[in-house]
C-alpha cells in the first residue's frame, strides 16, 4: 500500500464543530455521571435506595413527631424527638452564662464580624480598603464589648459559654494562627541556625502534644510556674495554647506550599532587586498560600472544632452545657437531640469555610481564562 | 575611527570588569580563573557546551550565585557581601530566563510595574506608561491584562524581556531565553532582542543561536570546563576558529 500525497490550503482547513448531543445537556450529564456502566447505574440506584429509606424517617422523627412546647421532657409524649428545651435552654447554648440583660453585645460582637470579615474575603467588593481598618480594629472592638470596661458593665470570663465560647476561642485562635504559622514556616526555613532552631523546636513541641495535655497546662500548670502577681485569664490562657498548636499544624502546612515554588520565582525576584521581605511578601507567600488554601482551611476546621476539647478543663462550652443539660432530671435523656442540634451548628460553620476555600480557590486561578 | 575613539573615551571603564574569578559547587570547579571585560555597549554571546558554566558565570554577574575568588565590578560597584551593593547592581542589570519565570499571580503589566514600583519607587501611574509602552516595544501590549498562564512561551519570553527592561537597567543578561521554546516562537524572541541590541544595550547573551551571534554579537566567547577558551568577533569566531575545542563544537552545531 502506498500513501498518497494530500496537503490543505488554509482556507479549506476543518471549521469547528458542536459536540454530539449525548455529551451535553441534561440528558448527557445524566448518562455520563449516573449511569455510565453497570456499575455506576447500580451504585446509583442503592443509593437512591437508601435515601428512601433514611431520608422519611429522619423528617418524621426531627419534625412530624416531634414535641416543640413544654417546660419538662414529661411535656413530651411524642414518638419523635423532643424539642422542648430549645425554647428553655438556647440561651444557655447560645451565651453560657453571660448575664442575660447584657447578652445584646455578644450579638452586637457577632453580627459586627460580618463587616469586619468581608473586605477580608471579598477584596473586590466595592469599599473594601475603608473597610478593613474596621477589620484591624475588630478584635479590639470585640474584646472589648465582651469583657467591658470603660463605662460597660465589666463581664468575667469564666461567665462565658456556650457557643459564645466556641466562637470566641476559635476565631482568635483561627486570626492569630495565621500570621504566626507564616511566620514559623518562613522561620524554619531561614538560613539563620538560631532563628531556624527556635522554630523548628517550637513547631515540634506543640505538634508532637496532644491538645489535652496543653489545656491541662493552661489551666492547671501555667498558673503555678508563673509568679502569682502574673496572672493571665483562664479564657486568653486556653487561647495562647489553642493558637499554638493550631499554628505549629499551619506552619507545616504553609511550608509545604514554600517547597513548591519553583526556584526561579526566588531567581526573578532577587534579579529585579526585591529584598527579602518584598520578595517574600510579593511574590512568594502569594503564591505559596494559594497552593496551601486545603491545608489551610482543613487547620482552621479542625480548630474550631478543637474549641469542644475545652470541656476537660471545665469551661462551659456548648458541648458542656448540652451535657450538663441532660443530667437535669427535667432533660434526662435528650442526648440525641442536643447533640444533633449541635452537630448541625458546627456542620453549618465548618461547611460555610470549605465552601468559601473552594470560592477563593477559584477566584485565585490565573491558569485559565 | 576616529569619531569611533570619541564615543569610547568618555566611557573608557568598562561596564562590567571579571578578574581571576574562580568559583567551586562543593568540590567541583565550575568556573577557573575567568577574566572579562565588557565595555559599554558592547554585545557578547557565551555559547559552550552544556555545563561549561557559561550560565554560572553571567548568574555571578547579578549575584544569583556567589563567587568564591577574584572580583566582579559592575559599572563602578564591586560585588561583595555588602548587600547594599548587591541591590545597587541588581537594579543596574536585568536578566532573562532560559523558563521565563514570570510571576504566574499577577497580570503581564502588574509583572511589568512590581520592579519599579517597589525598587525604584516609581509612582504607579509612571510605572503603567512606562510598561505599556515597553510592552509596545516587545509586540504584545494587547496582552497587558492577561496572565502569563494564558499566554504562548514566545509572548511569555517578550513579557520577560519587558519586565526587565522596565527597570531601565544598563546591562541585559540573557540565559539561553530561546532553549525552552517552540520552533516557531524562537524567531519572534530573537527579533526583540536585535532590537534591544540596536538601541545600544550592554548584552551578555548565553546561547546557541548562532545566526543571532552572527548578526548583532561584537564578540562570540566560547567556553569549556569552566574556562574561556576562545573570544573573538564573530567573523573569526565561526570562520577562522583556533583552538581545536572550538573547531569540534562548531562542526558539532552548525
Amino acid at each position: 500500500m502506498t500513501t498518497s500525497p494530500f496537503f490543505r490550503q488554509p482556507n479549506d482547513m476543518l471549521p469547528e464543530r458542536a459536540p454530539p448531543v449525548a455529551m451535553s445537556g441534561i440528558i448527557g450529564w445524566l448518562r455520563a455521571n449516573l449511569f455510565s456502566g453497570w456499575l455506576n447505574t447500580g451504585l446509583t440506584l442503592l443509593a437512591l435506595y437508601a435515601l428512601w429509606l433514611i431520608i422519611p424517617g429522619l423528617l418524621n422523627w426531627a419534625f412530624f413527631d416531634a414535641d416543640f412546647a413544654g417546660t419538662d421532657r414529661f411535656a413530651c409524649t411524642g414518638t419523635g424527638a423532643c424539642w422542648a428545651w430549645f425554647d428553655q435552654r438556647i440561651d444557655q447554648f447560645l451565651y453560657g452564662f453571660y448575664p442575660d440583660e447584657q447578652t445584646w453585645r455578644v450579638n452586637l460582637a457577632l453580627f459586627l464580624i460580618l463587616p469586619a470579615l468581608a473586605p477580608i474575603l471579598f477584596d473586590k467588593m466595592p469599599g473594601a480598603k475603608q473597610l478593613r481598618w474596621f477589620s484591624l480594629a475588630f478584635p479590639f472592638v470585640a474584646t472589648f464589648l465582651l469583657i467591658g470596661g470603660f463605662g460597660l458593665e465589666e463581664v468575667p470570663t469564666n461567665k462565658f459559654g456556650g457557643f459564645m465560647l466556641n466562637v470566641t476561642v476559635g476565631l482568635a485562635g483561627i486570626v492569630l494562627s495565621l500570621p504566626i504559622g507564616i511566620v514559623l514556616a518562613l522561620g524554619r526555613r531561614s538560613k539563620m541556625p538560631i532563628v531556624r532552631t527556635l522554630s523548628v523546636a517550637f513547631i515540634e513541641v506543640f505538634r508532637g502534644v496532644p491538645l489535652i495535655t496543653l489545656l491541662f497546662v493552661a489551666a492547671i500548670l501555667l498558673p503555678i510556674f508563673l509568679p502569682s502577681s502574673f496572672s493571665l485569664d483562664l479564657v486568653v490562657r486556653v487561647i495562647v495554647v489553642v493558637t499554638a498548636f493550631a499554628s505549629a499544624y499551619m506552619a507545616e502546612v504553609i511550608r509545604g506550599g514554600l517547597q513548591a515554588i519553583p526556584r526561579g520565582q526566588y531567581e526573578a525576584a532577587q534579579a529585579l532587586g526585591l529584598g527579602y521581605w518584598r520578595m517574600m511578601g510579593l511574590i512568594i507567600l502569594p503564591q505559596a498560600l494559594k497552593i496551601s488554601i486545603p491545608g489551610i482551611v482543613n487547620t482552621f476546621i479542625g480548630l474550631f472544632k478543637d474549641t469542644t476539647l475545652v470541656i476537660v478543663i471545665g469551661l462551659f462550652d456548648v458541648l458542656n452545657i448540652g451535657r450538663t443539660m441532660i443530667s437535669n432530671p427535667d432533660w434526662l435523656g435528650l442526648a440525641v437531640e442536643t447533640q444533633v442540634f449541635i452537630s448541625l451548628f458546627f456542620f453549618v460553620v465548618c461547611f460555610s469555610m470549605s465552601r468559601y476555600s473552594v470560592y477563593l480557590e477559584q477566584r485565585l486561578d490565573t491558569s485559565k481564562h | 575611527m576616529s569619531t569611533d575613539q570619541n564615543q569610547t573615551a568618555p566611557n573608557a571603564q568598562p561596564m562590567i570588569d571579571i578578574v581571576g574569578l574562580n568559583k567551586w559547587f562543593g568540590p567541583f570547579h565550575v568556573l577557573r580563573d575567568i577574566n572579562l571585560s565588557v565595555a559599554p555597549r558592547e554585545r557578547i554571546v557565551i555559547c559552550g557546551p552544556s555545563g561549561s558554566g557559561k550560565s554560572t558565570l553571567i548568574r555571578c554577574i547579578n549575584r544569583l550565585e556567589e563567587h568564591q575568588q577574584g572580583s566582579i565590578v559592575v559599572d563602578g560597584t564591586e560585588l561583595t557581601h555588602d548587600l547594599k551593593n548587591i541591590d545597587a547592581i541588581r537594579r543596574e542589570v536585568g536578566m532573562v530566563f532560559q523558563q521565563f519565570n514570570l510571576f504566574p499571580h499577577l497580570s503581564v503589566l502588574e509583572n511589568c510595574t512590581l520592579g519599579p514600583i517597589w525598587v525604584r519607587k516609581t509612582p504607579k501611574r509612571d510605572a503603567e506608561k512606562l510598561a505599556m509602552e515597553l510592552l509596545e516595544r516587545v509586540k504584545i501590549p494587547e496582552q497587558a491584562d492577561k496572565y502569563p498562564g494564558q499566554l504562548s512561551g514566545g509572548q511569555q519570553q517578550r513579557v520577560a524581556i519587558a519586565r526587565s527592561l522596565c527597570m531601565q537597567p544598563n546591562i541585559m543578561l540573557f540565559d539561553e531565553p530561546t532553549s525552552a521554546l517552540d520552533p516557531e516562537m524562537i524567531k519572534e524572541v530573537l527579533d526583540v532582542m536585535v532590537d534591544l541590541a540596536e538601541t545600544g544595550m550592554t548584552m551578555i547573551v548565553v546561547t546557541h543561536e548562532m545566526g543571532f551571534a552572527a548578526q548583532v554579537a561584537d564578540r562570540v566567547i566560547f567556553m569549556d570546563a569552566g574556562q574561556i577558551v576562545e573570544q573573538n568577533t564573530p567573523d573569526e569566531f565561526f570562520n577562522n576558529p583556533q583552538s581545536d575545542r572550538t573547531k569540534l563544537f562548531l562542526s558539532q552545531i552548525l
